[in-house]
C-alpha cells in the first residue's frame, strides 16, 4: 500500500477534513489505489521531452488592463453563510 | 566572539494597472466600501475563470529590466495551495518553478557607504490576497485586494545589517518608482517586506538556523525588527541556546518579535502547473519594445549628475531619489546654467521649506523658471539673497512671480548710495563707542555694523554697497 496512515492524516489536515478511524482506513486504500494507478506513468522513458505544464496548443492568453464593473454588493454577498456591514463574517482567525 | 548578519528579503510590491491580474475588477481599492471591486473570478465562484492581464505581466518585465534580470523565455503559472480565507479559492495563482525574472541585482551601499551588490534570486508576478479584520470572537473579509497584481522579489541571502536591508528597500523603491510600476508606498500597503535572519559565528561556513519576520511595513519597522532580531539571535547563542526555525511578526509600538507559528507545521503548498491559464512566451522582440518604456535609471543618472553638472555626492543622491526632482533640477539648470547655484537653492532652501511645512516640494508653487526669475533678481541687484529666500517662501505658498513679491512687500533692495549713506551717518552718531573701537583697529566690528544697517533697511540694503559705504565712511574719519 502506497500511503501510510500518518501521511492520509496530513493530507486530511492540508485539506481541512476530519476523518475518523475508519475513514482513514478506507481513504489510505483508495487514494493509494489512485497512486499506484499514477505510478504506471513512471515506466515510461521520458529521456530527452521537456517538462511540459500543459498540451494544449496555446500560449500569451491575455487581456488588454481594462476595467468592467464588479457585481453589485447585494449580489457579491448573496451566497455567503454570514455577512456584516458589506464584509464577508468568518469564525475568529487565530493564525495571525 | 564576532558574528556575521545573514539577511535575505522578500518584498511584496502592488503593480500600477488599472484592473486586477485575472479579472477585470478596479484594482484601485483604496476608499472603496468592502466587497465592492468583486467578481465571481477573485470572489472564486465555480466555473469562474482568469485571464491575464498584459499590462501586469509587462510591468513585471519592466521591473525585472530595472532590476537588471534575465526574462525567461518561458513563464507558467502556479497554483500555490493553502486554506485562508484572505483567497476564497484555497489557492493563490503565483509563479514556482518558472518565474519571469532571474538572477538580477541592486547595487546598493553598506554600512561604511562602500558600494555593495545584493543579488536578485528572482522576481514573479502573483496575486494579492483579501484584507481580514480581526473582530475577536469572529473575523471579516473584504475581497477588493484579492486578485490585485502583485510582484514578489527575492534576493540571495546577500545582505549583512539592518543599515543594507533599509539601503536595499530604498534603493528598490526608487527603481519600481524610476520603471513607472508601482507606488511601492510601504505607509499605503502597495509595498510589504518580510526578512530571513540569521546569524552566525564569523568564520563558520553553514548558516545559522533562520528565522523568518512578517510584516515589516514600514522602513523603520524593518531596520528595528532586524537589529531587534540580530540581538536576540547573539544572546541565545551566547547563553548556549539554540535558535528555532519560527515565523515571527513585529510589533512596532512594542519595539519586538513575537512567534506567529513554528516550522513544526510547515507550510505545504504543493505547487503545480495553473491548469487554467497557458503559458507566456516573452519573445526577443518583446522585452525589447517594453526596455523602450525604460526611463535613465538612478544609477545611470546619478553618474551623469556627477559627470556633467560637478556635483557633491549628498546633492547627486537626494537629486537622483526621484524622477521629478532629478526632471526638475534639470529644468531649472537649462534655464540658469549655474548647477551648483540651482543645486544649493533647491536641496538647501527649497526642500528646506517644504520640510518646515511637512509637505513635499512638489506640493508648493514654485516652478524651475520661478525659481530661476528670483536668481536672475539676486543677479541684477533687484534684491539680496536673504531677500531671496523670502521671497521663495512667499512663492512657494502662493505662487505669485517674484517681480510681484517683491513689489507688494516693497522688497526691493536698496543700492542708492545717498539712501544708504544717511542710515550710515545717523548711525554711527548713535554709536560713538563702536566707531572709536573699529577705528582703534578693532576691525571684527565690520559685520556688527552691516548687521545694525540692514536691520534698519529691513534686510533691504545690498550689502555689498553697505560694506563699501561703511568703510568709507569710518576710514575718512580715522
Amino acid at each position: 500500500m502506497g500511503l501510510t496512515i500518518q501521511e492520509v492524516e496530513h493530507i486530511a489536515e492540508l485539506a481541512k477534513l476530519r476523518l475518523t478511524a475508519e475513514e482513514k482506513t478506507r481513504y489510505r486504500e483508495q487514494l493509494s489505489a489512485i497512486l499506484d494507478y499514477a505510478n504506471c506513468l513512471q515506466a515510461v522513458d521520458t529521456t530527452g521531452i521537456p517538462q511540459t505544464a500543459t498540451v494544449l496548443p496555446l500560449k500569451n492568453v491575455m487581456r488588454e488592463d481594462k476595467q468592467q464593473p464588479s457585481l453589485p454588493p447585494d449580489v457579491a454577498l448573496a451566497n455567503a453563510q454570514e455577512k456584516e456591514n458589506g464584509f464577508f463574517r468568518v469564525p475568529p482567525i487565530l493564525d495571525e | 566572539m564576532e558574528y556575521e548578519v545573514i539577511i535575505g528579503m522578500e518584498v511584496h510590491a502592488q503593480l500600477l494597472t488599472e484592473s486586477k491580474m485575472f479579472c477585470s475588477c478596479s484594482a484601485d481599492y483604496a476608499d472603496a466600501p468592502p466587497n465592492t471591486h468583486v467578481c465571481p473570478v477573485c470572489l472564486a465562484l465555480p466555473g469562474a475563470l482568469p485571464v491575464i492581464n498584459k499590462a501586469a505581466v509587462e510591468a513585471t518585465i519592466l521591473a525585472g529590466l530595472a532590476l537588471h534580470s534575465d526574462i525567461a523565455e518561458t513563464a507558467v503559472f502556479a497554483r500555490k495551495n493553502y486554506h485562508y480565507p484572505d483567497l476564497p479559492k484555497g489557492y493563490q495563482i503565483s509563479q514556482y518553478e518558472l518565474p519571469l525574472c532571474l538572477h538580477g541585482h541592486v547595487d546598493i551601499q553598506d554600512d561604511n557607504g562602500q558600494p555593495k551588490r545584493i543579488r536578485i534570486e528572482r522576481a514573479h508576478l502573483e496575486e494579492d490576497t483579501g484584507k481580514l479584520v480581526h473582530m475577536g470572537d469572529h473575523s471579516l473579509v473584504d475581497l477588493n485586494r484579492a486578485g490585485v497584481p502583485l510582484l514578489e522579489i527575492v534576493t540571495e541571502a546577500d545582505i549583512r545589517s539592518a543599515t543594507e536591508a533599509y539601503n536595499y528597500l530604498t534603493k528598490l523603491r526608487t527603481l519600481l518608482r524610476y520603471a513607472g510600476v508601482s507606488t511601492a508606498d510601504m505607509e499605503k500597503g502597495a509595498m510589504r517586506c518580510e526578512a530571513n535572519i540569521s546569524v552566525r559565528p564569523v568564520g563558520q561556513k553553514e548558516f545559522g538556523t533562520k528565522v523568518e519576520v512578517k510584516n515589516l511595513n514600514s522602513f523603520r519597522a524593518v531596520r528595528n525588527a532586524i537589529d531587534y532580531e540580530v540581538k536576540r539571535h547573539i544572546q541565545v547563542l551566547e547563553s548556549g541556546g539554540q535558535i528555532k526555525q519560527v515565523t515571527m511578526g513585529w510589533n512596532e509600538a512594542a519595539g519586538h518579535t513575537f512567534v506567529q507559528r513554528s516550522k513544526e507545521e510547515a507550510n505545504d503548498y504543493r505547487y503545480f502547473p495553473e491548469p487554467d491559464l497557458p503559458p507566456l512566451q516573452v519573445s526577443q522582440a518583446w522585452i525589447d519594445e517594453i526596455a523602450q518604456r525604460l526611463p535613465e535609471l538612478p544609477d545611470a543618472k546619478a553618474e551623469r549628475f556627477a559627470a556633467q553638472y560637478r556635483l557633491q555626492p549628498a546633492d547627486v543622491m537626494f537629486l537622483t531619489s526621484e524622477q521629478d526632482i532629478a526632471n526638475w533640477y534639470e529644468a531649472a539648470v537649462a534655464l540658469y546654467p549655474q548647477p551648483k547655484t540651482v543645486a544649493a537653492w533647491f536641496t538647501g532652501e527649497l526642500i528646506g521649506i517644504a520640510r518646515e511645512k511637512g509637505v513635499t516640494f512638489k506640493e508648493g508653487n514654485v516652478t524651475p523658471a520661478g525659481l530661476v526669475s528670483i536668481l536672475q533678481l539676486i543677479d541684477t541687484g533687484k534684491i539680496n539673497r536673504n531677500t531671496g529666500k523670502a521671497v521663495l517662501a512667499e512663492m512657494f505658498a502662493n505662487g505669485e512671480s517674484a517681480e510681484r513679491i517683491v513689489v507688494n512687500h516693497g522688497w526691493a533692495q536698496v543700492s542708492d548710495d545717498a539712501a544708504l549713506a544717511g542710515i550710515i551717518e545717523r548711525l554711527l552718531a548713535h554709536h560713538p563707542g563702536e566707531v572709536a573701537k573699529y577705528r582703534g583697529g578693532k576691525k571684527g566690528l565690520m559685520g556688527w555694523f552691516m548687521g545694525q544697517v540692514m536691520r534698519e533697511t529691513q534686510g533691504k540694503a545690498n550689502p555689498d554697497v553697505v560694506r563699501k559705504l561703511l568703510q568709507e565712511t569710518l576710514e575718512r574719519g580715522a
